[in-house]
């Protein structure tokens, strides 16, 4: 008899192949994942960059790492209701009671959370290049960079995950999204924490997006990046660890 | 009866939802190549057993085995003999008819998956509608759509949970049809229904559930047995809705 692990990641492929196509054919997602970043990249340049004084070269080298993160988050929001789907609509029973590997059908929409967001942040990249970001990282950074920013998704990936599968609506698969939208605005993504009064500051301070964003932001700029990596890591890393362990829990009992 | 003969074995299944007894100790057999009906008012527990037997759910206690394997020691081998159609049309909206069916056919490790599902199309005679998207197709399409899925690999034993619910007439008499003719093939069929008449027209042996018992176990024949004899009474009978419903539509045909 075939095994079903013998045939885990092709059954995977096919799962990574059906979210991949739900992407590509709602407009929706691509305007939310791509365009609005792009745009709130636009706004903060070119609208409201001329009066922030972050005392460097040019604010679109200072904005990129948020804008990056900003994009990840607005898209885990669509994992988020592509697994509640799956569950309501009795397509995870039907995978289920086939001879697949259970975890294939999650596993498919959290591979397609880390390419499809590989996808949207190379887009931004791009784009920022033409507004005139320019970056004098080397190879190894931009690898470092790569890492750090899968590692993010992948921690707010199983976030939407436990959101996604233990929702009782829509709306509440959704409303897991708004304080992850919120995290970027209070950190150091659009201006340094130094002009933020005390208590927001200490807040800002200590999530998080503005280690993460510092991270990125000294490997890119070629600084030293001191501690800031370590605690940007820990935080990823200790965030997908719980994600994970809550989400398995959470997918045995529902599915 | 030989053991080969018997699709379904089950012996004293229990299943507790929270402390309230849904399934008090259930018996029954289902011979390979028969269609069996299990027949109850919403709420007695139609679906769990659908669940245990299908291997999304486990029992509180009792044994069941599908052809031949527990469903507990053993539910990869039970998943790879049995399809089932769930209560709600499991189809991915956004994929196209035939996308659903070879992405189906994939994950059940098939060789020349277009063929397979072109040959599925035709059968339900969704051809037409094969490279649109199933969010276009009408209720009815749907449900065929959903069974054509089921029956991707000629699985020996499919379940079907209250499948014609939210069929039209002439769609669920269409789909008598085609169990029929998967049963004369030598597939077992396993289906639960609401529906006396449905019971009746097709299956070879009914079982009532009540209360979390079976209280009722055999073919029609042997049910009506168990009730006093018919008396004869000479009254008017006027044609059901549905059967003026038919009459129309084989008007309209023959025009």
């Amino acid at each position: 008899m075939e095994t079903t692990k013998s045939y885990f990641f092709m059954d995977m492929s096919v799962m990574l192949g059906r979210s991949m196509r739900h992407i590509f054919r709602s407009m929706d997602t691509i305007v939310t994942v791509t365009i609005m970043p792009i745009a709130l990249m636009l706004l903060f340049v070119y609208v409201l960059g001329g009066a922030i004084q972050i005392g460097t070269d040019h604010y679109v080298n200072y904005l990129l790492p948020g804008i990056l993160l900003i994009a990840i988050a607005n898209s885990v929001g669509y994992t988020c209701y592509r697994l509640f789907n799956d569950v309501q609509r009795g397509i995870f029973e039907r995978f289920h009671s086939m001879p697949i590997a259970r975890s294939a059908a999650l596993w498919g929409h959290v591979l397609t959370s880390l390419i499809s967001n590989a996808i949207s942040v190379t887009v931004v990249i791009l784009v920022a290049l033409l507004m005139g970001f320019r970056s004098s990282a080397g190879i190894l950074s931009w690898f470092a960079v790569a890492g750090i920013l899968m590692l993010f998704t992948l921690a707010l990936t199983w976030i939407a995950a436990i959101a996604g599968l233990s929702a009782k609506s829509v709306d509440g698969a959704i409303a897991i999204a708004y304080p992850i939208h919120f995290l970027p605005l209070i950190s150091s993504a659009f201006v340094p924490t130094k002009s933020m009064p005390s208590g927001v500051r200490a807040f800002a301070e200590n999530q998080p997006v503005t280690s993460i964003v510092e991270a990125i932001r000294s490997l890119l700029s070629n600084q030293p990046v001191g501690n800031e990596i370590w605690v940007a890591l820990a935080w990823c890393g200790g965030i997908t660890l719980v994600a994970y362990i809550f989400a398995m829990r959470v997918y045995k009992k529902r599915t | 009866m030989f053991q080969n003969e018997i699709a379904i074995s089950v012996q004293g299944l229990k299943k507790s939802y929270k402390n309230v007894p849904v399934l008090a100790g259930v018996d029954f057999e289902v011979k390979k190549g028969s269609i069996f009906a299990l027949l109850g008012p919403n709420g007695t527990g139609k679906t769990t057993i659908v669940k245990i037997l299908t291997t999304l759910l486990k029992q509180d206690s009792g044994n069941a085995t599908v052809n031949g394997f527990s469903v507990l020691s053993k539910p990869d081998n039970v998943r790879q003999s049995i399809s089932l159609t769930g209560q709600f049309v499991a189809v991915d909206e956004i994929l196209t008819g035939k996308e659903n069916l070879v992405m189906i056919a994939k994950l059940r490790h098939l060789k020349n998956t277009s063929q397979v599902a072109d040959e599925l199309l035709k059968r339900f005679g969704l051809t037409d509608a094969a490279n649109r998207r199933v969010s276009t197709y009408s209720g009815g399409m749907r449900r065929r759509l959903d069974i054509a899925m089921s029956l991707v690999g000629n699985p020996q034993l499919i379940f079907l949970d209250e499948p014609t619910t939210g069929l039209d007439p002439e769609v669920r008499i269409e789909f008598w049809q085609i169990l029929k003719e998967l049963a004369n093939g030598g597939t077992t069929v396993f289906l639960t229904t609401q529906y006396l008449d449905e019971a009746e027209q097709l299956a070879d042996r009914i079982a009532i559930l009540h209360e979390g018992r079976i209280i009722a176990n055999g073919t029609l024949a042997e049910l009506k047995k168990l009730f006093p004899p018919a008396k004869v009474e000479y009254i008017e009978k006027q044609p059901t809705l549905e059967e003026i419903f038919l009459a129309i539509i084989g008007k309209k045909e023959e025009n």
